[in-house]
């Protein structure tokens, strides 16, 4: 999508208000949908769908729904992995317990859930702020994996709380192949994505980075400092709450409490912080990185470095890289991937006459 | 001045005292605010001219005192109540939300103004979408006002100092208020850019009838533009009155006027 804006004048507001203003970025979207639900089905293997495709998608809601609260509200959270558990034990439940549930009104109520929660553990955000609310949402991350795994009615009494999704069935159509699944997680990412971005460019949204830069300011101008930042946290909890049913329902079918750990957590921040904070498509930039990197990482090590690095290198080579990576975007580049894709489209608009 | 017609008094401050721990920024002050006058504050540095407007919209809650506003008696205001009933400001140093553009930082002055429900801004639907536009026209308008439609969409962030400072009365005026506090409105400002604030203030003042609480250091432009004029020094009221009164009290000319500025 390298183009320039040239010739496009808005004669109104409402054409500079649409969802994309720049025809391009319009067309370009429309093209990444297509190929997303019919391009992608066809010509990926079966593998990749399940095992990178849809938990790509996965991640990347749950890093919008992150980026929601810590990118535009600027409330940072260490326990998004904690309210995906919510969202994933929540749903089951819901499958388990009331009869002829149906799946995506299960996923909604996961959501849901995981929203109420959200609030409650949002609660010290009014008092307390940046590193302490952080340590605030730490606790929660490790007091929710530990209730799920104590209270047995969480996972139907199983041992250890491991819970087995069921089976997702719509209209009566079963999603079992890889593909049905993939398409079935990619609408419900798109929706959720099309109404996360209608959030940031109405007030609400406006509110939460007004929080988020200056709130003192904020308070001034008239809005609820105490309902924006509990709003924040319940929508970005729905958010990783749907993305951890999803999780259970569409990736692993079995997980335990202890799968929604601090790691996945901390691997959820990293996509924001590399993806770009504050910023939609970031979500789905930095998810990307942080799922492929890996297999590149194999691939690079495998194919042209096997023999000569130190196996004690190669296998932490990983972490190594993410490392440096995030020191790396917090240093130099805050805004992330999504920032350095902007400027890159800035310096070529520009190209060949810098001046 | 111009044809405004000064009005009765809508703003009125009683015995406030206002104390940080030890320190005493604001003792027993009086003072009242007519309406669509332009209303000065001065006083040498630390005298508790800031604090004194952060107790009229409710940043700080002063132990003593009451304020009546409209009518209505209270001990404290809260700022986002303050701001529903019409009163909005400017800050000291700037407060602008520096990662928002300049027209989603004017937008954002609208926001008491917008009823859409979360739900319906999520859709972009119905009222919101409605809202959303109606407001932008406003928002137009002021920023034809104050002439800042080139940087519309800067990051506020990368303007310079004097523009910010525009902005940040942007985003007040955006609200529509009946009563506009503006601290230092001025401050670091150059000759050119000091003339047009001026201008700016005293057009918003003349046309559209706002109250205007100021703050200011430089004289020249407090005896020009102001009606009145409430001089603090160390937390007390030491004049009060009209900027040739003010100018002629013994206290105010030692206690601020004697010293060099
Ligand atoms: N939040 C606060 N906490 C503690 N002390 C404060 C606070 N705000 C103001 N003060 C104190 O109150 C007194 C008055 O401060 P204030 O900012 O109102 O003065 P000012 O007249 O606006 O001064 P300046 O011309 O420097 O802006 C000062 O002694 C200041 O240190
Ligand atoms: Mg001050």
């Amino acid at each position: 999508m390298l183009y320039r804006e040239a010739g496009q004048f808005k004669t109104s507001y409402a054409a500079d208000q649409q969802i994309f203003p720049i025809r391009q970025d319009r067309i370009g979207i429309l093209i990444i949908l297509a190929i997303a639900f019919f391009a992608v089905p066809m010509l990926f293997s079966e593998y990749w769908l399940k095992a990178i495709l849809i938990p790509f998608l996965i991640f990347s809601l749950a890093a919008l729904g992150l980026n929601i609260l810590t990118g535009y509200a600027g409330q940072l959270s260490l326990g998004s992995a904690a309210f995906m558990a919510v969202g994933a034990f929540a749903s089951y439940n819901f499958m388990l317990r009331v009869d002829g549930m149906p799946i995506l009104l299960a996923f909604i109520g996961g959501g849901l859930a995981a929203a109420a929660v959200g609030i409650a553990f949002g609660l010290p955000s009014l008092r307390i702020k940046g590193f302490y609310l952080a340590v605030a949402t730490l606790a929660a991350q490790f007091f929710i994996v530990w209730l799920l795994t104590k209270v047995g009615w969480f996972s139907n009494y199983s041992s250890s709380g491991v819970i087995t999704a069921q089976d997702m069935e719509i209209l009566g159509y079963r999603f079992v192949t890889p593909e049905a699944k993939y398409l079935l997680v990619l609408a419900i990412v798109v929706v959720l994505a099309l109404l996360a971005k209608n959030m940031v460019r109405s007030s609400v949204g406006r509110a939460w980075m007004a929080v988020r830069d200056m709130d003192v300011a904020a308070e001034v101008i008239g809005i609820r400092i105490m309902h924006t930042k509990l709003l924040a946290f319940a929508v970005s909890s729905f958010y990783c709450g749907v993305a951890g049913a999803l999780y259970a329902f569409a990736y692993i079918g079995t997980v335990e409490p202890e799968g929604f750990s601090l790691d996945l957590s901390f691997k959820i921040l990293f996509m924001i912080i590399i993806g770009g904070v504050g910023s939609i498509s970031g979500a789905f930039l930095g998810a990307a990185f942080i799922v492929l990197l890996p297999i590149a990482l194999d691939v690079i090590v495998q194919q042209w470095l096997a023999g000569v690095l130190p196996p004690s290198v190669s296998s932490n080579l990983q972490l190594i890289v993410f490392g440096g990576l995030i020191i790396f975007f917090l240093i130099v580049e805050p805004h992330g991937l999504a920032r350095l894709w902007q400027i890159g489209k800035e310096k070529l608009r520009l190209w060949p006459f810098p001046h | 001045m111009s044809g405004r017609k000064i009005g009765d008094v809508i703003l009125d401050l009683q015995n406030i005292s206002l104390r940080f721990g030890g320190v005493k920024a604001l003792t027993d002050i009086s003072f009242n605010v007519r309406e669509h006058e332009v209303r000065a504050i001065i006083g040498p540095n630390g005298a508790g001219k800031s604090s004194m407007l952060n107790v009229i919209n409710g940043v700080y809650h002063p132990q003593e005192g009451r304020i009546v506003f409209h009518g209505e008696e209270r001990r404290k205001m809260e700022p986002h109540k303050a701001a529903k009933q019409g009163i909005a400001r400017t800050f000291q140093n700037i407060a602008l939300f520096k990662g928002m553009s300049v027209l989603d930082n004017i937008m954002t002055g609208r926001i008491t103004k917008m009823h859409a429900s979360f739900l319906e801004q999520a859709i972009h639907f119905g009222r919101a979408r409605r809202e959303e536009l109606e407001h932008r026209h406003k928002v137009e308008e002021v920023i034809d006002f104050l002439e800042i439609q080139h940087i519309r969409k800067t990051p506020v962030g990368r303007l310079p100092y004097g523009l910010q400072k525009r902005v940040e009365l942007a985003r007040a005026l955006a609200a529509e208020p009946t009563m506009l506090l503006l601290d230092e409105p001025m401050a670091g400002m150059n000759v050119e850019e000091k003339q047009d604030m001026c201008r700016f203030i005293l057009d918003v003042n003349d046309q559209f009838g706002t109250t205007i609480v100021l703050i200011e250091h430089d004289m020249g432009v407090v005896m020009d533009i102001s009606d009145r004029v409430v001089v603090l020094d160390y937390g007390k009221k030491i004049g009060d009155g009209t900027p040739d009164e003010v100018r002629n009290n013994p206290e105010v000319i030692s206690a601020y006027l004697g010293v060099a500025h």
